[in-house]
């Protein structure tokens, strides 16, 4: 009789579970609360078919436990029984499905006021775009998809050219105006979903898919890819902030257009090389690095990655924490750099420096290290040379003893850990599967192979 | 309505209608097994031929896909030679029947006559068949050019390997009558050959039509198919 | 075709003599039955053990270094694969249904014995190639077990070249194993039954089997179709799923092909494939609950027409699957209706099994303690269905831990439990000795128990917006601390429920040598099984003569009758003919 005191236990503990559970949806955010209700429906409906069904399923079987002086009863059917049975199944079935069904017809047919906005899934990145002052997007193509136009727009539509393009992870929206984000994606399905807006739909690879919805709530929602899209699916992180109108309207203003985009002119390598010398002290003449100082390799590294790390340094997201003793002395170095041409142009001469041979200074073994090299090759590529499509810099040349530290930092988020660093933020969940020190260095061992 | 009739019945009754509705049962039956298993068996076959054919017409209403009929430069415009292969597998289902006819009639000579020259002409339209993929490559018809081209090699190929996996069986039964030297054991298998045989030349007949259909015919079974 | 060897006779059987033609290359449907089952349960094993590694990580982040979000998924995607194709698929039908359709229609094997026998090699050679995969460069592919294109064969996915390629391959092997056992299945059942074995006098379980084998027949084509043309996409560079994109910043030459598409073939496959796994289970279910309640099944027409009502009904709901995939919105209409549609036929079995146990005399055995868990998870998972199957409520939903929670309690725990309570009551008939009943409940106790303990919090992660599949969760502002406590302890309830597997393994192990003599049809049953002439079941299975059928399999607690079961092959004698009607004059 045990199994009836625990399918009634079960029924009473899953009821407590439900209404002491502090695991429910998130607040809403959006104009979708009646998917909300039609969730309740349903919840109500079916949470009292499982109330009725196994209690009396336990009373069933109180009742007619083993009695060695009782026969069963022969009823092979009971049509009116059954009918009815079907009936009421179907009644329920009904009351669930019509409101669902109501809703749907909303959420397929787009209000036309509706702003058109575009959000672009990549591995394994966010980005976005917004149709400009003409309210028209242009026309893009994977074929166009180049290093100077990660949207692929079409140089020769004129629509494109104000185009806000934004290439970080965070949209804004303004708030009460509804909106039909466009999903397209340029390599392969992922998902664009915030919990707080209740919908979500896939982008896919070839065609371009929508979902719609207001805001209804000022604030910063996480986005999450919630279409398995590879190794690092669960990395793939943007943030949708809800601005009210005037907020809305300044963030626009800073944001780049597609002709400003290709109005950005080429740095100059040899006015780069004066204001290098105040880096080659720590970071040496050929920026090969130098352990003495903490001062990593250079040499080797992209343009676009020492950009986008002076940019970080001068802005407080990286060399801010308080333990990053080394990034500390390099943020008011970065800072000595007065402008966006300022860091065009040293990179610039950085990029025509000789890429030097690292040193081994740890001791680990390269086979074990390859295969925790898996996981990082999909991003930072099989012979660790970068890859400007994920924003991976390129890892062989690197001194050991460099990318040791910065592990540690990803791993305890001195570095990484700011909102506004994307590719820090993926680093920082990438870095957390090394769990101990000999894994790391039979990594670098690795590494110091390719 | 038989189906329903028996779904309907009552089986804890012991009246008379059910007892009716058994099967008079004299042992199982070979025979009669193995036609219920290729007609499921075709049925699987057919299930697989549709799927395929669903997903060429889904296929055809992108805009990279260029049929290969229509244009005068596309191979299939003009189809002599998908004709002149057909012609050798319907002599190939021909043959089969007329070995089949011989079984039933008790005539070895024709037996042999008929199988053998079926063999022979499915390879043949084996060969033909290759020689069609050769062909089309000489004419930079490759694989992965355009999708219809790597359906005609697709739709080519699972065909083949059906009728290759037909000549197995066939072989087979050959060897066993070969063996046995007992013509009588041989016409049940043989009819279930025949059969296939026939099947794979409607299959083919298929194929045959949505490989030489024009894009106007192609859009139009696509959009009957809701594509 | 060819190899048409049907035995009527017993001395055509070749009683085989030796230890290899007895139990390597047999033809014998029991023995391959069994073949099929330490197969399939080994290979299940091996995906316990993977979403055991994958629980670790789950619930215990940033601990374990072996595991990265490379074996992660890798891990994430065998053990999907494994458990749905490679155990229940083959355990069910090639192991319960190559065992129990001869038997329980009285036939002496199956009709084409060598056809069976190459069945279980393809089967065999499927799961190698597969667990070859393992060893291959870059490991098994970790496309997650839907395997969609364009990832799934594109860098950037763990196994994207050769494991990709084995785990088609294998695929394709596997569906040819299938077809081949299924001819077989669907031959023998429409052609071999024994002399009064009407299609309605048939247990549930064969019913439950017939049909599940037919929807693979008719739904396997679509997941070999679509392996097919991934592999051509893959390994030729055509274009059927690929369209123009920019892999890794690399642009690739495909051009224009549909990964949607893809998602169509395979959920084509994918739905009836839940009902392949859940037919046969609803069959055997059934089938104990009546032994051990002492009473006929509740409605048993009713629940012949509900299981073909589903089974016809699943081939018009794969779409559930694609809410949020980017098809057209419109589908969502259709196809939120037949799923929701589907739910009455399954709901009337539920009841009609709670109906079974109604003033029945029901004795608490393993495999009936084991059956009344089914019910309880089976109507938990399927409840949760609605929420799913209800397009809106899909959207917050989809791709969440509700997901997986839900598929897990109707698809794993649900089958699970079935097919423990069949192993348990078939046992006695299977080895001729009976189980330990004290190590057969404790053994239920942990696993009813602790699926639970499983999975009910698992939808709360789900309700809060959890997605699946991701290797650690990192920081975000709506998910709190403590749902990192409750995957911890979902992670320890997991690991409770996979250890105490071993008990089971002991158990069948141990008793196969040690239990007690079981006896003749030791449950009491009716049906044609347990009348064997020999237990277990010599070659033939009939001995000298056919057993010849005169009743339905359910004549429990017949009133008038002698004892509370008359079995399937006692005729009717003449002071019964008033008892039959009996439920008849009661409506």
């Amino acid at each position: 009789m045990v199994i009836v005191v625990v399918l009634v236990l079960l029924v009473i503990g899953s009821l407590l579970f439900h209404w002491l559970s502090p695991w429910w949806f998130t607040p809403i955010a959006s104009n979708w609360g009646t998917i909300d209700t039609t969730i309740d429906i349903t919840l109500y409906i079916t949470g009292f078919v499982f109330v009725a069904v196994n209690l009396f399923l336990a009373y069933a079987i109180y009742r007619f436990r083993h009695d060695p002086s009782r026969r069963a009863h022969y009823e092979p059917e009971n049509k009116k029984l059954e009918t009815w049975l079907t009936a009421i199944t179907a009644v329920g079935v009904a009351a669930m499905l019509a409101p669902g069904l109501i809703v749907w017809a909303d959420f397929v047919d787009v209000p036309e006021d509706a702003d058109e906005i575009e959000v672009v899934g990549a591995q394994w990145q966010w980005n976005f775009r917004l149709p400009g002052a003409d309210g028209k997007l242009g026309e893009v193509d994977a074929r166009y998809i180049a290093p100077d136009n990660p949207f692929g727009m079409n140089a020769n539509d004129p629509a494109g050219n104000d185009d806000v393009l934004v290439s970080s992870n965070e949209l804004h929206l303004p708030i009460d105006r509804p909106v039909k984000v466009l999903l397209r994606s340029k390599d392969v399905l992922h998902d664009f979903a915030v919990p707080q807006f209740r919908v979500k739909m896939d982008l896919v690879p070839g065609m371009v898919t929508y979902v719609w919805f207001t805001p209804t709530r000022t604030g910063k929602f996480d986005i999450l890819c919630m279409e398995l899209c590879g190794i690092a699916h669960y990395a793939m992180r943007g943030y949708v902030v809800v601005d009210t109108a005037e907020d809305f309207d300044s963030w626009l203003a800073e944001q780049t257009t597609w002709s400003d985009m290709q109005a950005i002119p080429a740095g100059n390598a040899i006015a780069g090389k004066d204001s290098f010398a105040v880096c080659a002290s720590c970071h040496g003449q050929q920026g090969e690095g130098n352990v003495a100082m903490n001062a990593p390799s250079l040499a080797g590294l992209p343009d676009w990655y020492i950009a986008r790390q002076l940019d970080h340094y001068k802005r407080g997201i990286r060399g801010a924490h308080q333990d990053d003793v080394y990034g500390k002395q390099m943020a008011p170095m970065a800072n000595m750099l007065a402008d966006a041409t300022a860091v065009r142009n040293i990179t610039a001469y950085i990029t025509t420096l000789e890429a030097s041979v690292p040193t081994s200074t740890l001791d680990g073994d390269p086979s074990r290290g390859a295969s925790h090299y898996n996981s990082c090759g999909a991003c930072h590529g099989a012979q660790a040379q970068g890859n400007y499509a994920l924003q991976a810099p390129r890892l062989a040349g690197q001194e050991d003893w460099y990318l040791k530290r910065q592990l540690h930092n990803f791993r305890l988020g001195i570095r990484g850990a700011h909102k506004e660093d994307t590719y820090g933020h993926q680093m920082v969940l990438m870095a957390r599967s090394l769990q101990d020190d000999q894994s790391i260095n039979d990594l670098l061992a690795y590494l110091n192979t390719l | 309505m038989k189906a329903l009739k028996i779904l309907r019945s009552k089986p804890w009754l012991h009246d008379s209608e059910v007892a009716v509705a058994a099967p008079q049962y004299a042992g199982p039956d070979t025979a009669a097994a193995g036609r219920i298993a290729l007609r499921f068996f075709l049925l699987v076959v057919s299930v697989l031929f549709f799927l395929f054919i669903i997903t060429f017409l889904s296929r055809s209403q992108y805009p990279d896909f260029e049929a290969l009929a229509g244009a005068p430069w596309q191979p299939f415009t003009d189809p002599s030679r998908l004709w002149f292969n057909t012609g050798l597998l319907a002599f190939s289902s021909l043959a089969m029947q007329l070995g089949l006819a011989g079984a039933h009639r008790g005539k070895l000579n024709i037996v042999v006559a008929g199988i053998s020259a079926a063999a022979f002409f499915a390879v043949m339209f084996l060969v033909a068949q290759l020689d069609l993929w050769l062909h089309l490559q000489s004419m930079g018809f490759y694989v992965g050019g355009n999708p219809a081209n790597s359906y005609f090699y697709l739709l080519t190929a699972v065909h083949g390997l059906h009728l290759m996996g037909g000549l197995m069986v066939l072989s087979n039964v050959v060897f066993r009558v070969w063996y046995d030297d007992e013509l009588s054991s041989l016409s049940s298998p043989l009819q279930l050959c025949t059969t296939y045989w026939h099947f794979l030349l409607v299959i083919w007949l298929v194929v045959f039509a949505l490989l030489t259909s024009r894009p106007e015919t192609i859009n139009a079974l696509a959009a009957m198919c809701g594509f | 075709m060819q190899h048409v060897a049907i035995a009527d006779q017993i001395d055509e059987m070749h009683d085989p003599q030796s230890f290899v033609t007895k139990y390597i290359w047999s033809q014998d449907h029991k023995v391959i039955a069994i073949q099929y089952s330490l197969t399939a349960i080994f290979v299940g094993l091996v995906a316990l053990v993977l979403s055991g590694l994958m629980r670790l990580q789950l619930g215990f982040p940033d601990t374990f270094d072996f595991i990265d979000p490379t074996a992660y998924l890798q891990f994430v995607t065998m053990h999907g694969m494994i458990m749905v194709i490679y155990l229940l698929t083959a355990l069910l039908l090639g192991g319960f249904g190559n065992y129990m359709i001869p038997l329980m229609i009285g036939a002496r094997d199956m009709v084409f014995p060598y056809l069976n026998m190459l069945s279980y090699w393809m089967y065999l050679l499927s799961v190698l190639v597969l667990l070859s995969s393992f060893f291959a460069p870059g490991g098994p592919t970790g496309a997650g077990w839907t395997l969609y294109p364009p990832q799934a064969i594109l860098q950037g996915t763990p196994g994207y070249d050769w494991g990709i390629i084995l785990m088609l391959a294998s695929l394709a092997i596997f569906i040819i194993a299938f077809t081949m056992g299924g001819l077989n299945y669907v031959t023998t059942v429409l052609q071999a039954r024994t002399h009064g074995m009407t299609l309605m006098r048939m247990p549930l379980t064969i019913w439950g089997i017939f049909t599940a084998t037919i929807l693979g027949l008719l739904a396997f084509p679509a997941l070999l179709v679509s392996a097919i043309m991934m592999m051509l996409d893959k390994v030729l560079g055509t274009s059927f799923f690929m369209p123009a994109l920019v892999s890794l910043g690399e642009s690739l030459d495909y051009t224009g092909g549909s990964p949607v598409l893809f998602q169509h073939l395979f959920w084509f496959f994918g739905h009836p494939e839940v009902y392949i796994v859940a037919l046969p289970a609803f069959g055997m279910v059934s089938d104990v609950l009546a032994t051990h309640a002492r009473k006929n099944i509740f409605g048993y027409r009713m629940m012949v027409w509900a299981i073909v009502a589903i089974g016809g009904l699943s081939f018009i709901v794969w779409a559930h699957h694609m809410y949020v995939s980017g098809m057209h919105p419109a589908f969502g209409f259709f196809f939120a209706t037949t799923t929701l549609i589907i739910a009455i036929p399954t709901a009337i079995k539920v009841y009609n099994w709670v109906l079974t146990l109604w003033q029945g005399n029901i004795h608490l055995t393993v495999p009936m303690l084991f059956a009344i868990g089914f019910i309880f998870t089976f109507t938990h998972g399927g409840l949760t269905g609605l929420f799913l199957g209800n397009v809106v409520i899909d959207l917050p939903l989809s791709d969440t831990y509700f997901v997986v929670a839900h598929f897990h309690m109707v698809m794993g725990v649900s089958p699970v439990m079935v097919l423990f309570a069949a192993i348990y009551h078939w046992y006695p008939l299977i080895s001729g000795r009976m189980f330990n009943v004290t190590l057969g409940k404790a053994h239920f106790w942990f696993t009813f128990l602790g699926t639970y303990a499983i999975y009910l919090p698992m939808h709360y992660l789900g309700f809060l917006g959890v997605p699946r599949r991701y290797f650690a969760m990192g920081s975000t502002d709506f998910i709190p601390e403590s749902a990192q406590s409750l995957n911890a302890s979902i992670t320890i309830s997991a690991l409770i429920v996979g250890v105490s597997q071993l008990l089971f393994l002991y158990n069948i192990f141990w008793s196969l040598r040690h239990g007690k003599q079981a006896g003749h049809n030791p449950w009491g049953a009716t049906s044609l099984e347990w009348q064997t002439p020999d237990v277990p079941p010599h070659h033939g299975n009939w001995g000298a003569e056919l057993p010849r059928v005169y009743r339905w399999a359910y004549d429990y607690s017949v009133p008038g009758a002698e004892h509370d079961f008359i079995p399937q092959n006692h005729p009717v004698t003449d002071t019964e003919g008033t008892a039959g009607d009996h439920g008849e004059s009661e409506k």
